[in-house]
């Protein structure tokens, strides 16, 4: 089963805590129960998106790894 | 005496205030309030003025409201980029003399060897690419955590509040401060 993403935020490159401040920034618009992509090559992103996720209750679906790249999929609170 | 005796029996027959437990009862779950961080950006250097920046920013896409109470050296790096030296007398200019003020010149609190800790520091956060005060600071702005001048610091720096950065909030006093803080569910002083 794939997921239906809304939206992408690559944070490839990005050192924290650019990766949440963008993250953040692009699941304000989406709406209730919308799907957010998230790539990134920081590894403090493992800790900090599943933080993130419990701060602000958006859910962590998804977590992979590949090849350095860290890919978070969020669903909007 | 008989009053002494008597006040105990008083309490102890009054039922307790069941207020704040029925409150708390009532209250349905997940419902909780915004947290809040309020910072006291005090410093003005900057390893000290980066972490404010940082944090304030992740506070705010974090959904946590963030509050900055900006006092002392740590308004200068507030000072918008087209303005130099600043004030009414000549020990106001002096200090912005000595001082860059604006959010590009800022030094480090050791190591800062005439601006070569700070150029270094500024060559390895390009090489790992990471955000500069500057960014962090219009990143945080646009996430809404708000920037409160301390008034008497203005004052007797002679910064107006047309030199300051227009993101900037209404100048205030100690009193705001203690009240952001003693609200706030963490307080720091950087």
């Amino acid at each position: 089963m794939t997921l239906q993403i809304s939206t992408s935020v690559d944070a490839r490159g990005l050192s924290c805590p650019m990766p949440i401040v963008k993250t953040a920034q692009a699941i304000k618009p989406l709406t209730s129960g919308d799907l957010l992509e998230v790539l990134a090559t920081d590894p403090g992103s493992v800790k900090d998106f599943a933080a993130w996720s419990r701060t602000t209750g958006n859910e962590l679906v998804e977590q992979t790894t590949d090849g350095g790249v860290f890919r978070f999929v969020l669903r909007r609170k | 005496m008989t009053m002494i005796v008597e006040r105990p029996d008083e309490v102890a027959s009054q039922p307790l205030p069941p207020v704040p437990e029925a409150q708390a009862a009532s209250e349905p779950e997940g419902s909780v309030r915004t947290k809040q961080l309020v910072i006291i950006n005090w410093s003005g250097e900057l390893d000290k003025v980066w972490p404010v920046m940082i944090l304030s920013s992740t506070a705010a896409a974090s959904g946590v409201q963030c509050k900055v109470f900006v006092t002392f050296w740590g308004l200068l790096p507030f000072v918008k980029d087209q303005k130099r030296i600043i004030g009414d007398n000549w020990m106001q200019k002096m200090l912005t003399l000595m001082q860059r003020p604006g959010i590009d010149h800022l030094k480090l609190s050791k190591m800062n060897f005439l601006g070569m800790g700070p150029w270094m520091m500024g060559s390895l956060r390009k090489q790992y690419n990471v955000a500069s005060p500057r960014e962090l600071l219009e990143a945080a702005t646009a996430l809404g955590v708000e920037f409160i001048p301390c008034q008497m610091t203005m004052d007797m720096f002679g910064l107006k509040r047309e030199d300051l950065i227009d993101e900037m909030g209404e100048p205030a006093g100690a009193a705001t401060a203690i009240e952001l803080m003693t609200e706030a569910d963490a307080s720091l002083f950087i």
